[in-house]
Formats: structure tokens, sequence, C-alpha cells
């Protein structure tokens, strides 16, 4: 028996009024009418306090970050920030939600999920400070370099899935992406890959309501993003993505799904990037300050802590406690970003190939050449 | 159809500005010019080129597409089909990729395919090269990829004049033109003179005279270039500098007189050397000017290597000092 003989054997039906297969009726694909939610409903009860002031804890110093890595920029020690303010609780639940044995593809935006996983905040910016493409090690990490040309790493993520399921390991593989990314052929390509492969992978789409300029009313004429899943036989999840505990809800049931042999599950998470969409972008160009201010209401830090405190999870000394969590990693960035990096002109020529070409080796010489009467001179 | 025609300006502009007044012009005065790409509308492009031109012209013709690049020049296929003149922008040099299947399989063949009943009048706008301190995948030099698709003319300017007129070439022409706008030099400025700006494609310009040797390029390296021609006159050397201005179709008449009447060239540019538009300038003049050189046609480019993060750029983008070594190999005799 292979890993492909879950495909039926039966001809498909045709579609019946009222059939509830999945693959003829969409209805099954689509089981959320409104946002998932669970602050500030009776659900949150159910969930373990434990894991709530973790999530409250991962939020409060992923706001903080940011922060930090936005003035870094200001400072010219990062060359540039895609700031994932405002959407820290899709981050943060994601990195939760990851085992160890677990692989994340993330993009340019995803560097708190890619902190939130172990990665060591230096390294996991090395790209955006400009000294390395990829500063950790993506399979001691079990995290793909941060991806830049949109969506190129949704068939990546199915890949590996695809793989690991190969050889019977337990490994799910997320990918993450925007909500303009959604738009690229690639990521269409992932999710009939995954779906046709019954693959354990789960696709986090962040619509935060821009890539860059273009609002998503432009994007996609589609109900939701998550409608999308249906037309390749996936389910299409939405999720408050400003409700951390929604969001690893909803991300939990997709692995257990993934680890049972239920195949991809699509995940959009509705959020908004109260940042530029980087330190070189003038947000004013395209939208309005009402539309910032009333996401800032429904902050995700402020949202998490309101309600968890109503719910007496929270007190004060936690919060406090996680403010000093927050400031130490904001210490150990400054500190660490504004030493001079180590740069190593020769490492241009390092890991092209396996071995250095012969035309490789030469022009290493002359580069080392032009440095020694640089310094000599 | 109706035409609005534009009072020739002069001002000091950079060569964002000329980009910006060249499509404008091109708008007013032809109706079936459109733009498409993203963040071209209501942001004006992430380097402003389109700035303004969604409030003139409206969403129809300068319009915010969805985040696909095969599906934005596949469109502007469709669109040329049907009597229009897209204007594609493409948002980074890196990001026109997905666009490469539409590129060279049909806005490339489609004049050959059809014998000639088909053309497709497409601009294909790419920002390129380094110099920016853009972090990867915002740095690419894809000239050479362009340059070897029969079928696309490939036209990069380096002057303000140049930008405002071969972008207005470019569009008006009736083949599909990839027209890579070198990002560094967006910033550079000069005086405009809109109506004096008129360029064809397909000519070379020489931008110094010198009697030693001469430094054959383009785009983004064009200014390094005779910033080398200004130190090598402490070296003694005097060295002309050419400007390309159009890669395909190649001013082989203008490089060649060029180069016999000196005798010594050297070529330059950022992108890779192996397999680069380098080697084929380098064949082209030893072709036609072997008995006339003094010297083998040596290169001087980017090393063969993926684009470096930003800290490291200037080791490989091609300086003053890697051009001078090249010409002091250029077989002087005392
Ligand atoms: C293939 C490709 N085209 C264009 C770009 C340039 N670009 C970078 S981010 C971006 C917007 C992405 O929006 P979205 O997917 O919604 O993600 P967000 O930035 O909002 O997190 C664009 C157009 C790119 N990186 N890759
Ligand atoms: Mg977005």
């Amino acid at each position: 028996m292979t890993v492909l003989d879950h495909r039926p054997t039966a001809p498909v039906p045709p579609w019946l009024p009222g059939a509830t297969d999945p693959r003829t009726d969409p209805a099954p694909l689509l089981p959320d009418h409104t946002p998932v939610r669970v602050l500030g409903t009776p659900e949150l009860a159910k969930h373990d306090p434990e894991l709530l002031r973790d999530l409250y804890r991962r939020l409060v110093i992923g706001r903080r970050y940011n922060q930090q890595a936005t003035t870094l920029t200001k400072q010219g020690r990062l060359a540039v920030y895609p700031s994932s303010t405002g959407q820290e609780a899709c981050e943060v639940a994601a990195a939760t939600v990851l085992r160890p044995q677990d692989w994340l593809f993330p993009s340019y935006r995803d560097t708190l999920a890619v902190v939130g996983r172990g990665v060591d905040p230096l390294a996991a910016l090395t790209l955006l400070r400009g000294s390395a493409h990829t500063g950790y090690d993506p399979v001691a990490t079990r995290t793909a370099p941060l991806c830049t040309p949109l969506a190129t790493q949704a068939p990546h993520a199915v890949g590996l899935a695809h793989a690991a399921r190969l050889r019977g390991e337990d490994v799910i593989a997320l990918a993450m992406l925007g909500d303009g990314g959604t738009s690229e052929g690639d990521f269409h390509e992932a999710l009939n890959f995954a779906a046709v492969l019954n693959a354990p992978v789960v696709f986090l789409v962040q619509n935060n309501g821009y890539a860059i300029s273009v609002p998503l009313t432009k994007q996609s004429a589609a109900p939701s993003l998550a409608h999308k899943a249906v037309g390749y036989g996936l389910p299409g999840r939405l999720v408050d993505g400003n409700d951390v505990v929604a969001v690893h809800e909803v991300l939990s049931e997709a692995f257990d799904r993934a680890r049972n042999g239920g195949g991809p599950t699509l995940v959009e998470a509705l959020t908004y990037r109260l940042d530029a969409h980087t330190n070189a972008d003038d947000a004013t160009r395209y939208r309005v300050s009402a539309e910032v201010e009333a996401w800032r209401e429904h902050d995700p830090v402020t949202l998490m802590e309101r309600h968890l405190r109503e719910a007496g999870v929270l007190d004060d000394a936690l919060v406090a406690r996680a403010a000093e969590q927050a400031e130490a990693l904001a210490a150990t960035m400054r500190a660490e970003f504004h030493a001079e990096p180590q740069l190593d002109p020769h490492s241009l020529f390092q890991h092209v190939y396996a071995e250095p070409t012969p035309q490789l080796r030469e022009q290493a010489d002359q580069l080392a050449a032009e440095l020694a009467a640089e310094a000599g001179a | 159809m109706s035409t609005v025609t534009t009072e020739p300006s002069v001002r000091t502009s950079t060569m964002a500005q000329a980009l910006n007044a060249a499509l404008r012009d091109e708008m007013r005065a032809d109706p079936t010019v459109h733009l498409l790409g993203e963040d071209v509308g209501t942001l004006g492009g992430v380097f402003r080129i389109t700035d303004g031109l969604a409030a003139e012209f409206g969403a129809d013709r300068c319009l915010d597409t969805p985040l696909a690049e095969a599906g934005i020049l596949g469109t502007a296929v469709g669109m040329a089909m049907y009597g229009l003149r897209p204007v594609v922008e493409m948002q980074f040099d890196a990001f026109a990729y997905p666009a490469m299947e539409q590129l060279v399989s049909h806005v490339a063949k489609m004049r050959n395919r059809t014998a000639g009943k088909l053309a497709l009048p497409i601009t294909v706008r790419i920002p390129y090269g380094g110099g920016i301190g853009g972090v990867e995948h915002h740095s690419d030099s894809s000239e050479s990829y362009y340059a070897s698709t029969p079928g696309l003319h490939v036209v990069t300017p380096a002057t303000v004049d140049d930008a405002y007129g071969l972008l207005r070439a470019s569009i008006a022409s009736d083949d599909p033109v990839i027209f890579l706008e070198p990002k560094r030099l967006y910033w550079s400025k000069a005086e405009l003179n809109t109506a004096a700006a008129t360029e064809p494609i397909g000519r070379a310009v020489l931008r110094r005279q010198g009697g030693s040797a001469v430094l054959i390029t383009y785009g983004p390296s064009l200014p390094v270039c005779l910033e080398a021609a200004e130190a090598a006159k402490a070296e003694g050397w005097d060295l002309a500098v050419l400007d390309l201005r159009s890669l395909v179709p190649f001013d082989d008449a203008t490089v060649a007189q060029v180069v016999r009447s000196v005798g010594r060239a050297v070529v330059v540019h950022e992108s890779t050397g192996f397999g680069g538009v380098g080697a084929e300038i380098a064949a082209r003049v030893t072709e036609r000017c072997f008995h006339h050189l003094a010297a083998p046609v040596l290169r001087v480019t980017g090393f063969d290597i993926p684009f470096p993060p930003p800290m490291l750029e200037h080791h490989h983008l091609p300086g003053v000092d890697r051009i001078l070594d090249a010409v002091a190999k250029l077989q002087w005799e005392d």
C-alpha cells in the first residue's frame, strides 16, 4: 500500500442536490461562516490557562521585537524591516503549533514566527540586516529560508511534506504567506498538488488587507481567500487573525487533520498590518488613518490581555514578567545589532557550488589580490 | 482617434521623473497606451515612476493588477492582440521571472509564429541592477536572459534624456521591448528638454572622447566608467566611453568604428560575466576589429555568483579600480 492509496477507486458520483461528498458539495470544505473567534466567547474557558498565558507572553515579546527591529532600521542597523506589528497573533500561533520535527516555510514578514520557533533573533535577521542571505541553519532549525519571491515557498512546503510522508515520518509543513501572494500561480499549484498528494501541509494566509498599496478588493473577487481551497478539494478555514487563541485552535485542528492522514488545509487569518509595508513605504498614500485606528481597537496584544484579565487567567505580576522578558530581548537585539557584523568578502565565492569552479577560484584570487593591494596602499 | 498634444518642457529632472514624463506624454499622445502592474495606480509604483498617472488617466489606463507577473504579462498579450499598447511594470528584476513563460513563449515569438500577422507592441519596464543596498532578489541584472531571446528588443538608458526618449520610442515600437531601468540611477539629475530628447532604439553613443582605449558599457555602469576615465588621466590614459543604450538591436557599426579608431577596448557591466552580454560584445568586436586591435578585448563584470547581500555588494560591482586594472592589462608598450 503506498501513501497515495487514499485516492478513491470508485468513479466520482455526479453532483446531487443535498450531497455531502466533499468533492461535489463545497459546503463541508468551508465550515466557517464567520471568522472563528475564541476571545470574548465562552469557548475561552475550555483552553488550558498555561497555554493562554504562554500565548500572551509571546505576544508581548513579539510586539517588542517588532518595535525594536523597526527602530533598528531607523538607526541604519537593519537594511529593511517588513514589520508584523498588528499580526503578532498569527506569528505567535504559527510558532506555537509547530512541533520540533515540523518544518516552517516563512515569508519575509515572518521573522517573528521564525524567532518564535527558536531561531536566534540575530540569525533570523541577517537577511534584513544585509549581512548574509540566510543566517540560520534551515536543516538544524527545520525552518526554510525567509522567502521573498511571493508564494514560491508554498510548493516547497508541499514537496517536503510529501517526502516526509513517503518516508513514513510524522512531519507537517507550515507555509506562511500574505493575501497578495494568493494571486501568484505558485500558490494555486501548491494547493492543487497538496490536495492531489494528500500532503500533510498547512497553508496560513495572513490576510492583512493589503499587498503593499493594493487592497484586497483589487486582489481577489472571491467571497474569501479561504474559498480558494474549495476548487482544489481541500478545506478552507476562516479565522480572526488577531485572536491568538482562535488562530492557535484552527491551526491545531489543521495540524491534527494532517497528522491523521486527512491532508492539507488552507487557513485564512483576517488581520491588519498596523505599520507600513516596510520602513521604506509610505502607507498614508493608500490608506486612511481612520482605518488604522479602527484596527488598533482590535490590537491582538491588548485584546488578549483584556480577555485574559477578565477571565482571571492573567494578573499584574504576569503582565510585568512578560514585559520584562520583552525588554530583555530588545536589549539583546540592541547589543547585538549595534556591534559591527563580521563580514568576509571571500564568502562571496563560497557555497555557489559544492566545489568552486576553476573560474570562481580565479575570481576569488582576483578579489583577494585587490583587497591586499587596497590594504597595502 | 483623439490625441492630446503635450507642451514640450525644459526642467531639471531625475531619471525617475523623466520616465514618468515619458509615460505621461505617451499616454496623452496615444489613447491605446495602457499601464498595468503591481502598485502602479494609487501608489504610483514603489519607485514612483507611475506617480500621478492613475489620477490623470483613470484606473483603466493605469491598472493596479492582482499580484501575479505571469498573469500581468499574459493579460498584456491579449490586450495587445486587441489593439492596445500595454506598458507593463515589473516591480523588481527578480520578480519578473514568473512571467518568463509568457515572455519567451509568446511575447518574443508571436510575430514570427503568425508570419507577421500579429505583432505585440508591449513594453516591459523592469527596474534592474544593484548598488541600492537591496536585500536578496532586489538587485539582479537579468539582461542576458532577455538579450538571448530572439524577438525581444532590449533597451537600457543611462541618462535622464535617454530615459525619456528611449522609453517613448520603446512604447511607440511595434515590437516588444524589454526596457531595463537602472535603479541606482533613478535619482540622478539633469536638465531634461522633452522636445529634444527623442532617441530611436538601436544607436550607441560616445559619451567621452579618448584616444587610448574605449570603455564599452551601458545602464548602471556608465557613471562608473566616466569616473574611471577621469581617474585614468592621472595614469596618462585618455579613455573613450561608449554607451550602448540598446543591447538588441546592437549597434555594430558605431562600436566597430570607435574600437578601430582607438585599438583597445574593455567591456564593463555589472551583470555576471559568464555567458553574459559582455561576452557577445567582446566576440563581435573581435570578429570585426581584429586587425585594428592592439590587445584582446577584456571584460570587467560582476563575479559569477548570486548577487551578494547589501553589505558585500561593493565587492561584487565593477568599480573604478577594477576598470583601471583591466585598462592596465591592455598590452601597453612604452
Ligand atoms: C514574485 C514577486 N512579485 C513581487 C514582489 C514584490 N512584493 C514584495 S511584498 C509584495 C506585496 C505582498 O503582499 P502580501 O502577499 O499581501 O503580503 P504582505 O506584504 O501584506 O505580508 C510585493 C508586491 C515579490 N516579492 N515577489
Ligand atoms: Mg498583505
